[in-house]
């Protein structure tokens, strides 16, 4: 029964999805074509992997506001290496994965030698990481043309780009690793009672640490997916993506308070977002209308999914038996 | 005897698949103490959140005084004068004492709250729970477990009330402060009001009770006048003869699995020396804020010590784990006192909780479950433990307070720990589960393992211990053989170590 009930949850998010897409299909001929699967798919990477990583440390019982930030510093630190350094595209994405595990790693270690909230702490880092990108590119776009190509390069016979397989590969992993990883079991357990499971024996502060580091690592994967489809290294980047990755997630049903969220879920509210921001664009909505219906969507979604599981609880209390 | 002050009448209530009630009646006379007894899971709790209001009954009839009481919230409760003392503390830690007892109810003008009249009813109220010296504006947070319960009570007091639930009151109380308590209940049941008084504590109940009604398995079994011998309560609560005897004990060899010598531990542990050997199950007594908690967080890692050194089996060498981690990987296991707080994830699945300590990896693949051994080993340790419960998949917060506690003990199982370290290993649980568990715990030891068990009840620690230590104000004040221990003696430890207020050491 309790198989169910989570599955439900599940049908329920695909069930919106479903809903969006007719909606857009609808309103207009030209929406449901495989340009704007096209389009959509490749909005996708930057989104997802950061949610992904979101995820994972909202799973820990915290929060990671900096990655928005984080992303743009590992682009920056990219873009000045390879423009202004000549260093090679390979060893310049290697130090920009770094950068961003680095920023992770700060994370982890002011939450746990300091007993800060991560709220704070992260925030201290979506200020300072953003600094940061701007030091490394001397507040200017660095222009890279097709040097990060490759990661927009369709895949033949499937149209759609490497990086957005490679987010859904990573969004997969993930799944994996919460659901059937010792790994995943010791997040959940952190996340939903702290004191318990340091004293069955576990370290919350290295769960929390090696979750930080992954969201400092993924949110580079997304900077340079970015960079990779602007063709340019804009300090700019990334603004907002933190909020977008926690609306992802909550979406999806991960919980703000720790203990609870699925990877796939996080991946279908990524969808969501994605579907409407296509769909509204392709109406002709203006960018002020577009937030507004976004936000919108956002609480409705999350509201209608509560009163639904609230519903299938007491139907199944009531039948169940 | 007239109208029952409250009438339940084939009271129904399911939790998903699990059938808490079954049709369960009940009659409850005005100004009487009428105590509820039962197993986990007998329905004891699930009726007085019904009657509190905190839980809607699926079918059945409920009146007071005569006319119809179906409640859907706390507050409709109270309105009608049933007011209910919560098991576990609801205490809001950063608000006053005052605050705390008047959260619904605070004395205010125009939103602003009258502080002069909210602390004159707050030292009212306290001074009927004995609590007369307590200053009302103190945070609730600085207050001892005993001392937050009876501000709990407090509260519950301060409202008229024509019935008055109160579940598992004295877990948490010393016996002085349990004493305050009954002498406030026979108050009330003088003023008219009824009381309906559910605990694991037979002792309690012939003391204080008028009549206790017996509940198994949702139903009830009989109500009868609280004189009733207690070898006929404990078999009608588990259907079949349960005998709470002493457990059979091998003899104790020799190895040593546990020596502390002098710890301390800030100001509640003060220079404690103990040892516990394989095969042996050594006993900690004392007083509420003896330190005996704290002995064992000590030992154990999850407290800093201050001083003084432990040896593990033959060691040599100082074990000085700094967190529970080091102590888990020495093969030491933990049983909370505080289950809820420390012991449980509560909203995670059955499965989750029993299989976290061990997980089943596939071989070649590290660090990835096998998820069909887990299901396998999960129901085993579940079955092995006498669990109760509908799904692996359920949250655990769904099973009976004693069911959870089985599984805070069973998880440890697949460990084979060489030392356990029990902390009120029974609280919450009923007699004939405590009995299990007793004897889980002597197998335990006769595998060779050494355990040292922190109890508040005596007749515990004299049933399963082959030692008893006493420890008062965080210092070893009695030590006991099985023939040697009396209830003289032991109190008298109990109270020797209490040292005047503002002793230096």
């Amino acid at each position: 029964m309790n198989t169910l009930r989570r599955s439900a949850d599940f049908l329920f998010l695909a069930l919106l999805l479903g809903v969006l897409i007719a909606f857009f299909s609808g309103m207009s001929d030209h929406f449901w074509s495989m340009q704007t699967v096209n389009t959509v798919a490749n909005r996708i990477p930057p989104l997802a992997l950061a949610a992904m990583g979101m995820t994972f440390v909202l799973i820990a019982g915290g929060i990671d506001l900096s990655i928005g930030s984080v992303a743009a510093l590992a682009g920056a630190v990219f873009g000045w290496l390879v423009v202004d350094r000549g260093v090679s595209v390979p060893v310049a994405t290697l130090a920009a994965l770094g950068a961003g595990a680095l920023c992770g790693s700060a994370n982890g270690a002011l939450v746990n030698w300091m007993r800060m909230p991560s709220f704070i702490v992260t925030l201290g880092l979506l200020e300072g990481a953003r600094g940061l990108a701007y030091l490394a590119t001397d507040s200017q776009t660095k222009y890279l043309g097709e040097r990060l190509g490759a990661l927009q390069a369709t895949v033949p016979g499937l149209g759609l780009s490497v990086a957005f397989l490679l987010a859904v590969a990573g969004v997969l992993v993930a799944h994996f690793v919460i659901t059937r990883m010792v790994f995943g079991r010791h997040v959940i357990a952190v996340g939903t009672n702290e004191e318990a499971a340091r004293l069955v024996g576990l370290s919350p502060g290295k769960v929390r640490m090696t979750v930080f580091v992954l969201s400092g690592l993924v949110a580079a994967a997304a900077g340079l997916c970015q960079v990779s489809r602007l063709g340019a290294a804009d300090p700019n980047a990334g603004a907002g993506l933190e909020l977008s990755a926690i609306a992802a997630a909550v979406i999806g049903g991960t919980s703000l308070m720790g203990g609870r969220g699925s990877m796939l879920a996080t991946f279908v509210g990524v969808l969501i977002i994605a579907t409407l921001e296509a769909g509204l664009a392709h109406l002709g909505a203006s960018e002020p209308v577009k937030r507004v219906v976004t936000g919108a969507v956002i609480v409705c979604a999350v509201a209608a999914e509560a009163a639904r599981s609230r519903w299938m609880a007491r139907w199944l209390n009531r039948s169940g038996n | 005897m007239g109208e029952p002050r409250l009438k339940a009448t084939g009271l129904k209530k399911a939790f998903g698949q699990n059938l808490v009630l079954r049709g369960l009646d009940l009659e409850v006379a005005p100004g009487e103490i009428h105590a509820l007894i039962g197993g986990n899971g007998a329905g004891k709790s699930t009726l007085s959140k019904i009657l509190a209001g905190l839980a809607p009954a699926d079918a059945g009839i409920v009146t007071l005084d005569g006319e119809p009481y179906a409640v859907a919230s706390r507050q409709a409760a109270q309105a009608r004068g049933v007011v209910m003392v919560l098991q576990e503390l609801s205490v809001i830690p950063t608000l006053s004492v005052a605050e705390n007892l008047f959260l619904n109810a605070l004395p205010a003008r125009a939103g602003i709250v009258d502080r002069a009249r909210l602390h004159e009813r707050a030292a009212t109220a306290l001074r009927l729970v004995g609590l007369a010296s307590l200053e009302p504006s103190l945070p609730a947070g600085a207050l001892g477990v005993g001392q937050q319960q009876l501000v709990e009570i407090a509260a519950g007091l301060a409202q008229q009330c024509r019935v008055l639930i109160l579940d598992e009151p004295t877990a948490a109380l010393s016996g002085a402060e349990a004493n305050v308590l009954f002498g406030l209940l026979r108050e009330l049941r003088a003023a008219g009001t009824s009381v309906l008084y559910i605990s694991h504590r037979l002792e309690e109940i012939s003391q204080l009770a008028d009549r206790v009604s017996v509940l198994r398995d949702g139903q009830l079994v009989a109500t009868l006048p609280a004189a009733t011998p207690r070898a006929q309560l404990i078999q009608l609560m588990a259907g079949t003869t349960v005998q709470l005897g002493s457990t059979a004990r091998n003899s104790v060899k020799a190895r040593p699995a546990l020596r502390v010598l002098d710890l301390h531990a800030g100001q509640a542990v003060r220079g404690v020396s103990l040892d516990v050997s394989c095969g042996e199950i050594v006993g900690l007594g004392g007083l509420v804020g003896a330190g005996r908690t704290e002995l064992l967080r000590a030992i154990y890692g999850a407290d800093r010590r201050t001083a003084g050194r432990t040896l593990l089996g033959d060691d040599t060498v100082d074990f000085a784990p700094r967190a529970p981690a080091d102590a888990v990987r020495r093969g030491i296991a933990y049983v909370p006192e505080d289950r809820k707080q420390h012991g449980i994830f509560a909203p995670l699945a059955v499965r989750f909780n029993a299989a976290l300590m061990r997980l089943p990896v596939r071989r070649g693949l590290a660090g990835w479950i096998d998820r069909v051994a887990e299901r396998r080993a999960s129901t085993r340790l579940l079955e092995e433990m006498q669990v109760r419960y509908a799904d692996l998949e359920q949250p655990l917060a769904e099973l009976s307070g004693g069911n959870q506690q089985k599984i805070v003990i069973g998880r440890w199982l697949p460990c084979q720990a060489s030392l356990w370290l029990l902390d009120e290993p029974t609280r919450g649980v009923d007699v004939a589960a405590r009995q299990g568990i007793y004897d889980l715990l002597r197998r335990i030891a006769d595998a060779g393992a050494g355990l040292l068990v922190a109890s508040s009840d005596y007749e515990e620690l004299a049933a399963l211990c082959d030692r008893v230590l006493v420890l008062s104000h965080g210092q070893v004040t009695g030590s006991f053989t099985r023939e040697t221990l009396n209830p003289r003696d032991f109190m008298t430890a109990c109270f020797a170590g209490i040292a005047p207020t503002g002793d230096p050491n």
